[in-house]
């Protein structure tokens, strides 16, 4: 069958093309080689989706330990519904925060409680002062923190966990601290994640670990919020595709029927 | 031809008024119906096909991009974001815009390689291969210009780098690249008019690709074989040969394209561009995108700035010579057995390109891409011309439906030639 192993050959060229373009991947180049070990979540893979648990118990790390300096700022409260909040506990969490907004009718600006609307509130009025309260270092945003490192979300529970102490003569600079999976190894960010820093609802045990593990979760929700939709979408699309190229090889079949070859 | 109405053989009688005095549905029956098609193309044939609906693709998801999108450096990184997030199916848009770059350089490069392999540029075709180069140039600066609209990290940082290169040339060098900046750094200007490039440009390829369709209209595909066709026993009208067999290449493209943006949509670029420009942090290394890849490492494997600057932008402009740098009549390479393993090694030195220019800027990897920098240009300058005259190629078969050798035993025996010898 020429045809058919035309097709084969086509294919196996497409997946030796695509191969070869994606080996030298930058995204595997840059950066030093420290390898980070796999946390195993769940939503790795291609058919994998998130612990609304784990994604909840990361928002109540995040909101009580990291949002204390890093913000969030493409994440609007509304969001929160998609992790299996109802509208009821969203909108009473929003409302513990306060934002500015006006002006009203007289000009002036005023404070409110915030709304499902509004982007989750920033730690920081700007850069400079985020650096003047934190020894001169930037708290990044962490909205796309997960896809702006690589390998994210392991990354980001391997660097929650990887406070260790240097070793034998390493020089830690002045207010750094020594991390294991931070490139370079020296973080302006301190051992943040203490046994029982925060308590769960659920009744989770707040190990170091499982605080990492939940707040790495919650940011790899928050950083590519369509992915459960994606990858549905996807399933789909692929199958549809198989039955209508299997259609349309028929189809090929019919019309070639006559050519001798 | 006389004047009055067009002699149509349209059935429809809405459609025959039509044709009657704008002969459009005659013409596309002419070129893309009852067009001579050489009988015994393989599925390399597709690629051309896929490449024009990828065009189409990157147009159709870019405007609706542009739609959403500010072209401003304190609001393109956040609005992108807002696309992904807030408009409707916004994410499935971009992750197509975004991987469609990826798929058409792969479909691009696959279908150069073949009219590298099936020697498509040579007579009658010259103009056609340059019309298909220049599309490839003109691809490459729209992508390049594309992947600096987000004012990610690599976006920032990879147009400081490549529109510096410009600098490298004496006296204008500086000029140049203020001029491209439209200041005295990349910025806000900067960012404007890259927008706007990039939205024209598309356009721009449409009208060279139509040019490249028209070209190829008039001298007719290349095949396989590398002959002409012989008269009718040797053609099959495009419709619904090849329609149905571009059909097939299309959904198999599909598929491995809608893997990409449903599992892997970021898998192919750099997750730097995921945190904002910052004109003072300077990423660890500087990668352009994989396309570019084997181009920056020819580029890093000159010492002398100009003379990479130089190299790389000639690695392109041989093309243009191409077909009169390969001094064999013979066009197919099954037919040139010597000619056929300096290809295959070209591929091989194009692929250690690619990968090296991921790599940093050290050894062994400039070793490694001086050695394969030589050999990309040595297979066109030294030796295609002279294999043209060294090499003895095997001998033809008579015509495409004839393929099969009087007294050629040997050269036939082959996977290529073996299904033939039922015709």
């Amino acid at each position: 069958m020429r045809a058919v192993r035309n097709l084969i050959g086509a294919l196996a060229l497409g997946a030796v093309a695509s191969l070869g373009a994606v080996l030298p991947s930058p995204a595997r180049a840059a950066g030093e080689a420290i390898a980070i070990p796999d946390a195993n979540f769940g939503f790795a893979g291609f058919f994998g989706t998130f612990d609304r648990g784990a994604a909840q118990r990361g928002l109540q790390v995040y909101k009580e330990v990291c949002s204390a300096c890093h913000g969030m700022y493409h994440l609007s409260y509304r969001n929160l519904l998609e992790i299996g909040l109802s509208e009821d506990q969203v909108r009473a969490l929003a409302g513990t925060f306060t934002v500015m907004d006006g002006p009203n009718d007289t000009g002036e600006m005023f404070e409110r409680p915030a709304r499902l609307s509004d982007r989750f509130r920033r730690p920081f009025a700007n850069e400079l002062a985020a650096r003047a309260a934190n020894n001169g270092a930037y708290p990044p945003d962490l909205s796309v923190m997960a896809k702006a490192r690589p390998n994210g979300a392991n990354y980001l529970h391997a660097l929650l966990t990887g406070y260790v102490d240097p070793p034998a003569g390493f020089t830690v600079a002045d207010g750094m601290y020594y991390n294991a999976y931070y490139p370079g190894h020296q973080i302006a960010m301190p051992p943040i994640l203490n046994p029982d820093q925060v308590t769960y609802a659920d009744g989770t045990a707040a190990t170091v670990d499982q605080m990492a593990r939940d707040v790495a979760t919650f940011l790899a929700w928050a950083a590519e919020p369509e992915t459960e939709q994606r990858r549905a979408m996807g399933v789909k699309m692929i199958l549809f595709l198989i039955v209508l190229g299997g259609l349309t090889y028929a189809v090929k079949r019919k019309v070639w029927a006559d050519v001798k070859h | 031809m006389a004047i009055g109405l067009h002699d149509s053989t349209i059935k429809n009688p809405v459609l025959r008024w039509v044709d009657q005095r704008l002969p459009v549905f005659t013409m596309m029956q002419k070129e893309y119906g009852t067009f001579p098609t050489p009988r015994n193309f393989n599925y390399f044939w597709n690629f051309g096909a896929l490449a024009m609906v990828t065009l189409m693709i990157m147009i159709a998801t870019g405007i609706f991009l542009a739609m959403n999108y500010t072209p401003h450096t304190s609001y393109a990184f956040d609005s992108v974001e807002r696309i992904m997030r807030d408009v409707n199916y916004g994410w499935l848009i971009r992750y197509v815009h975004m991987n469609g770059a990826s798929m058409f350089f792969i479909v691009v490069f696959i279908h150069i390689w073949r009219g590298l392999y099936y020697g498509s540029y040579k007579a009658p075709r010259e103009l056609l291969w340059i019309l298909g180069v220049v599309i490839f140039l003109l691809m490459m600066a729209t992508a390049f210009m594309g992947y600096v609209l987000p004012w990610g990290q690599m976006s920032f940082w990879g147009a400081t780098v490549i529109t510096n290169l410009f600098s490298a040339f004496p006296l204008v060098g500086e000029h140049i690249v203020t001029w491209l900046w439209g200041g005295f750094s990349v910025d806000n200007p900067t960012l404007n008019r890259f927008f706007s490039l990039h939205y024209l440009m598309p356009f721009v390829i449409a009208g060279v690709v139509f040019l490249h369709v028209a070209a190829l209209h008039i001298t007719g595909s290349n095949n396989p074989l590398g002959i002409d066709p012989k008269g009718p026993q040797d053609t099959l009208p495009f419709h619904p040969y090849y329609t149905a067999k571009d059909s097939v290449g299309l959904i198999v493209y599909f598929i491995v394209f809608a893997f990409l943006v449903f599992f892997m949509p970021n898998y192919l670029g750099h997750p730097d561009n995921y945190i904002p420009a910052n004109p003072l942090v300077t990423p660890a290394h500087i990668v352009p995108e994989w396309y570019f890849l084997p181009f920056y490492a020819i580029l890093r494997a000159v010492p002398d700035k100009l003379g990479g600057v130089l190299l790389m932008f000639g690695s392109i402009a041989v093309l243009f010579i191409l077909p009169w740098l390969d001094t064999s009549p013979v066009r197919s390479m099954r037919f040139r057995p010597v000619a056929k393993w300096a290809l295959f090694l070209w591929l091989i030195a194009f692929f250690v390109l690619m990968w090296a220019g991921g790599k940093p800027a050290e050894e062994p990897y400039v070793t490694i891409s001086r050695i394969a920098t030589a050999y990309y240009f040595a297979y066109f300058l030294v030796i295609l011309p002279l294999l043209g005259r060294l090499e003895r190629p095997l001998s033809l078969p008579e015509s495409i439906a004839m393929p099969v050798l009087r007294g050629g035993g040997p050269v036939m025996a082959g996977a290529a030639a073996k299904p033939m010898e039922k015709a």
